[in-house]
């Protein structure tokens, strides 16, 4: 897993709410046996006004619509996204299954109140090279421009996994004889 | 009661193996299920870390979303074909037992895994597929997980997790004649969009639900995730024992008893509280079909695709715009009078014996429209050759339906079973988002009766007419 601290980037949109993995990736794409390359089928149906992709080809930020990632459990949605080249989404909420596998592979998702999304989505709109700082560290969204900055919250252990970008399954072996003691008493 | 707790959280207390002040849970898993599909990358990763499978015994694979359904064991496409050879492989050399496309118990995995009685009440059930939910009809506590999680759970029989806030969705009253468990959830999802039950594990509960038998109530768990639920669940009962008695992975005799009794105790305390709570009428709901091109866009037959100009959310209006372009649809149009070309019978929500009966009792001695293809596929070998006993594939043959292998179809287009570009399909699925049957395919969901009814009359029709 990749470490995440901070980035400065641009930002692509996504205006459609309700985002399922479907759209993210396509089922016809998931006949691999690898989670290289996924890159290429982002959003793979859709025609490009449908995203900002053209414009901002190269930013690592994904601005998103509520409930952004819901469906479909597929991990090759976040591989996908991250072959792309994203490290962080935002957005007010996101499907349960797709959250916990965007941290399992350090791209972080960011839930901010949908008032402060929608003033986000203005000021991508009114400029779209706009760059915005992430800071997991003090959990901070900062538009560089004009100092704004929202503040977002985050399950502290799974900061500290990101931050260090190591992978949780190090964690449940490190505790294999509590496991063993359980499975005594089934 | 005070303190009292809830079945989801009982369940997941049980299963807590430790977990650290503010931490997650290292919570122990009971079953783990495995497909062809989101298993590849883990065992991958099993290889690179040298790490073996911790419980083979508490692990069972199938393969169902590669798999053509007329003639299974031709694999035409070599990634599919691949896709499926790893897994045959990766079961073999890791030990674990796979109901593949030699064994009778094949099936989609949330059919064939009940059907050998692996799903107990009570138990944490995990699988690499966000309908996984479908097995809390047993009373289990059962989940989608990613890819990463299966490599967690599959070398340590654990995975790292917060508990979800339990949810209520009651449902009183007595289901009317033509209306199904799907119509049941669709109106559920209906009532709670498609996001309510994000952050949740939803117990379902209410007459209507607890007369359910043990398929329907798959039926109804099986689509909280399109409800954006984590799990949904029931608490298991008579109903629950008697499906699950002489089943392969359930103990027989005075363990069966034994097993049983606790059992009976997995239930929601009276004085629990859940942190939401949503309530149905049972005895209003009528059949549903959806128009959108999501799950919880179900209206009535006799009722009018809706016209986004009286959406007054700017961003709803959006959607609907969006999804009645996609759809090719215009607003004020009866649901009833819109044709379809194309019928699926199947999936892990609508593929199960008593849901090819309920279809089976309208087709019989009637045709499929002549513009209509229609398939039935079973979810599993076993309902197949169940089916087949009671003479259900002549009916549907007879009719002018497909009879196919099980498998999960053309609820996903990544197999053989393919649906042309800008056809319409009735299918009693789950998913109706763009592009899930295949590109430019649009999608009604509706029960096995409606999609009955309506591929004997080639458009959406109210299946009571032939009740
Ligand atoms: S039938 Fe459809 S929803 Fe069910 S497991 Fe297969 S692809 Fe997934």
């Amino acid at each position: 897993m990749k470490a995440l601290a901070k980035i400065i980037s641009r930002v692509i949109v996504v205006e459609a709410e309700n985002v399922d993995t479907d759209q993210i990736i396509p089922a016809r794409f998931l006949k691999t046996t690898s989670k290289d390359s996924l890159g290429k089928y982002l959003f793979y149906n859709w025609k490009n006004k449908d995203t900002g992709i053209v414009q901002n080809k190269g930013a690592a930020i994904l601005l998103a619509r509520n409930n952004f990632g819901c469906g479909s459990s597929r991990e090759h949605a976040v591989w996908a996204l991250m072959d792309y080249g994203f490290r962080v989404i935002i957005s007010s909420g996101f499907g349960d299954i797709f959250y916990n596998n965007c941290l399992k592979n350090g791209l972080l998702c960011i839930k901010l109140k949908e008032s402060e999304i929608k003033e986000l989505f203005g000021i991508i709109k009114k400029n779209p090279n706009t760059f915005i700082k992430i800071n997991l560290e003090s959990q901070t969204v900062a538009i560089v421009d004009n100092k704004k900055i929202f503040y977002f919250e985050i399950d502290p252990f799974r900061k500290s996994y990101l931050i260090m970008g190591v992978d949780e399954l190090g964690y449940i072996l490190a505790h294999e004889d509590k496991i063993t003691a359980y499975e005594k008493n089934i | 009661m005070k303190n009292g707790k809830t079945l989801a959280e009982k369940i997941w207390n049980n299963h807590v193996v430790f977990q650290e002040k503010l931490g997650p849970a290292i919570l122990y898993i009971d079953g783990h299920i495995l497909h062809e599909v989101t298993t590849p990358q883990a065992f991958a990763a099993l290889r690179e870390k040298r790490l073996k499978v911790r419980r083979p015994d508490k692990t069972i694979a199938t393969c169902d979303h590669n798999v053509p359904t007329d003639n299974q064991t031709l694999i035409k496409d070599p990634l599919s074909k691949l896709q499926v050879e790893t897994l045959v492989r990766n079961c073999r050399d890791f030990g674990i037992t796979l109901y593949g496309l030699d064994s009778p118990y094949q099936g989609i995995v949330h059919v064939m895994a009940p059907e050998l009685g692996f799903i107990q009440p009570g138990m944490t059930i995990v699988c690499g597929d966000s309908h996984t939910s479908t097995h809390g009809a047993f009373g289990a506590l059962a989940f989608g997980i990613g890819t990463t999680e299966v490599e967690q759970v599959l070398a340590t029989q654990c995975i790292l997790a917060k508990p979800m806030k339990s949810m209520e969705v009651n449902v009183e009253g007595i289901i009317s004649k033509g209306v199904t468990a799907k119509d049941v959830m669709l109106a559920v999802l209906a009532k709670i969009g498609i996001s309510g039950g994000t952050g949740f594990f939803i117990e379902y509960t209410g007459s209507l639900i607890r007369n359910l038998n043990i398929e329907q109530r798959m039926t109804i768990c099986n689509m909280s995730t399109e409800g954006g639920a984590r799990a949904g669940l029931i608490a298991p009962d008579k109903i629950t024992f008697d499906y699950l008695r002489n089943r392969k992975f359930v103990p027989n005799g005075k363990k069966f008893e034994e097993k049983v009794k606790e059992w009976k105790k997995l239930k929601t305390d009276k004085g629990a509280k859940y942190s939401k709570s949503v309530n149905l009428d049972g005895n209003k709901i009528e059949p549903l079909v959806t128009w959108g091109t999501d799950p919880a866009s179900g209206i009535k037959m006799n009722e009018m695709v809706p016209d986004p100009k009286n959406e007054r959310d700017e961003s709803r209006r959006k959607a609907k715009k969006r999804a009645l372009n996609y759809m090719q649809i215009k607003p004020g149009r009866k649901m009833e009078s819109l044709p379809i070309d194309y019928i699926l019978i199947g999936s892990c929500t609508n593929g199960r014996l008593s849901d090819l009966r309920d279809a089976a009792q309208i087709i019989k001695g009637r045709k499929v429209n002549s513009k209509v293809t229609a398939w039935v596929v079973p979810g599993s070998r076993r309902v197949k050759m169940l089916a087949e006993k009671e003479g259900l594939d002549r009916i549907f043959k007879e009719a002018g339906f497909e009879w196919r292998w099980s498998g999960c179809s053309a609820c996903i287009a990544m197999n053989n079973d393919k649906i042309p570009y800008g056809k319409y399909c009735l299918s009693t699925s789950n998913r109706n988002y763009e592009g899930r049957q295949g590109p430019g395919v649009r999608t009604f969901l509706a029960s096995p009766l409606t999609a009955a009814a309506s591929a004997i009359e080639g458009r959406i029709t109210d299946p009571r007419i032939y009740l």
